[in-house]
């Protein structure tokens, strides 16, 4: 079945089977790597993509899903293939990534998150993580890491 | 390879649905998928009902508020139609994660008919009903008599479930929702309950509605208990009395996630909180 959607800003089309995960048309078809596949069962969060803006399972979404839809992986979350993402940089930062196979995941997750909520708290950034595993277990860094980086998208924003 | 279609309407889906009787129906893929890919089920083709924005929204008619089969979790958590139903908002909000709060849906949840779902605790003390739409128009049936048992559901062949229907649970004024799992995220649940009470003077249980998912083969009602607690003030020996009613009466099993005695325990446990909860809405 030929799908074409949005990835990353650019439009694409690939030819795959209608029920393979999209998390396989990414890794396997094109070649985009960042995204994960841990569980397979929607219980970990490593395979996170956006999709129309909002954060999805990779792993449970069929190719034809994504027909006329705007995906995002980690390789495109940088703003017009300039700088890091505020995310991104402040997970560096904060030196929030131990082993990094969550860290695309997490990543996404906190884009979707502070672009509902600009100002969480502590809680609601644990909350709006719940459903991505850290196995190295360093949350506390990765609470950090989105705490200060909504700090930074609010001081752009009152640029 | 397996054909996956997503109808952009109502009418397109009726046409596929006689043309491919085989194939299997998903909303968001959370449940079915999982399945699907751990190789549990071959279905022949797949319909994906995620495109039909008919089935999405959110409305109010006859003091109900209809819940489109097709409103993911994420999106009813923010309607503010679903707040006038506080025990499913509760429910809805501590279902998996936000990834999968985004994905599932609340008919999703309905037709899957896991003993597990958590809607559906809250929409059996709602007395909740189900709107079943094919071709031929549409019909009507308490959810307590669409579900038959551990994933099973009297939906016809080349029909779908196309909303929920709750009264306004206007007449309570505890609405309360408890959920115990193994933990806080990601959680497949091991006990929960839903209950309404309306309090009136001193305290008085003048209504009580209870469902338990978790503690048999479907979601548990008992009478006994909500009669035993009627008519009497809420305290912790009335609590205490009605929870033992509802040990005697639940039957759970024991699986990976705790056993029946377990289970048994806890159906009962939960309602002894509603004197905190009682006395939180108080201030």
């Amino acid at each position: 079945m030929k799908i074409s959607f949005t990835l990353n800003g650019k439009q694409t089309g690939v030819d795959v089977s209608a029920d393979r995960k999209v998390v396989e048309v990414l890794r396997e078809e094109l070649m985009l790597t960042g995204t994960k596949e841990g569980c397979g069962a929607g219980e970990c969060g490593a395979c996170t993509i956006l999709v129309d803006g909002r954060a999805r399972l990779s792993c449970l979404m069929t190719a034809a899903q994504i027909e006329g839809r705007s995906i995002t992986t980690i390789e495109g979350l940088s703003q017009n293939g300039g700088g890091m993402h505020p995310v991104q940089e402040a997970f560096i930062e904060n030196g929030a990534v131990q082993c990094g196979f969550c860290t695309p995941g997490m990543v996404l997750s906190a884009v979707d998150l502070l672009d509902k909520n600009s100002d969480p708290t502590r809680e609601q950034i644990r909350e709006g993580l719940s459903g991505n595993l850290c196995r190295c277990s360093g949350y506390v860094k990765i609470v950090d890491a989105v705490e200060a980086a909504a700090l930074q998208i609010r001081r752009e924003k009152a640029r | 390879m397996r054909e996956v279609i997503l109808p952009g309407s109502l009418e397109e889906l009726w046409r596929l649905l006689s043309d491919r009787p085989q194939a299997r129906v998903y909303a968001g893929g959370t449940d079915l998928l999982v399945r699907m890919y751990k190789g549990l089920l071959d279905p022949e083709a797949l319909i994906c009902l995620d495109r039909i924005e008919e089935l999405k929204g959110v409305g109010e008619q006859d003091g109900c508020v209809r819940i489109g089969s097709c409103a993911t979790y994420g999106r009813l958590v923010e309607e503010p139609l679903v707040r006038c139903l506080p025990a499913l908002r509760k429910a809805i909000g501590q279902i998996g994660s936000p990834l999968v709060r985004n994905m599932g849906t609340i008919g999703g949840n309905i037709c899957t008919a896991s003993p597990a779902g958590d809607t559906l605790p809250p929409l059996y003390a709602m007395e909740a009903e189900v709107e079943l739409l094919s071709r031929e128009g549409s019909r009507r049936a308490p959810i307590r008599e669409f579900i038959t048992g551990p994933g099973a559901t009297c939906l016809k062949r080349a029909e779908i479930l196309s909303a929920v229907w709750v009264k306004k649970p206007q007449e309570y004024n505890v609405h309360h929702f408890e959920k115990v799992g193994l933990r806080n995220a990601l959680a497949c649940s091991v006990v929960t309950m839903a209950a309404l009470l309306r309090l009136g003077p001193g305290g008085m249980v003048e209504k009580a509605a209870f469902a338990w998912g978790s503690v048999a083969p479907t979601v548990f009602s008992c009478p006994e208990a909500q009669e035993a607690l009627s008519g009497k003030p809420l305290s912790a020996a009335s609590l205490s009395r009605a929870a033992d009613l509802v040990r005697n009466v639940v039957r759970p099993i024991s699986d990976v996630r705790a056993d029946a005695d377990y289970r048994r325990a806890v159906a009962g446990n939960l309602l002894l909180r509603l004197l905190d909860v009682a006395y939180e809405r108080k201030g």
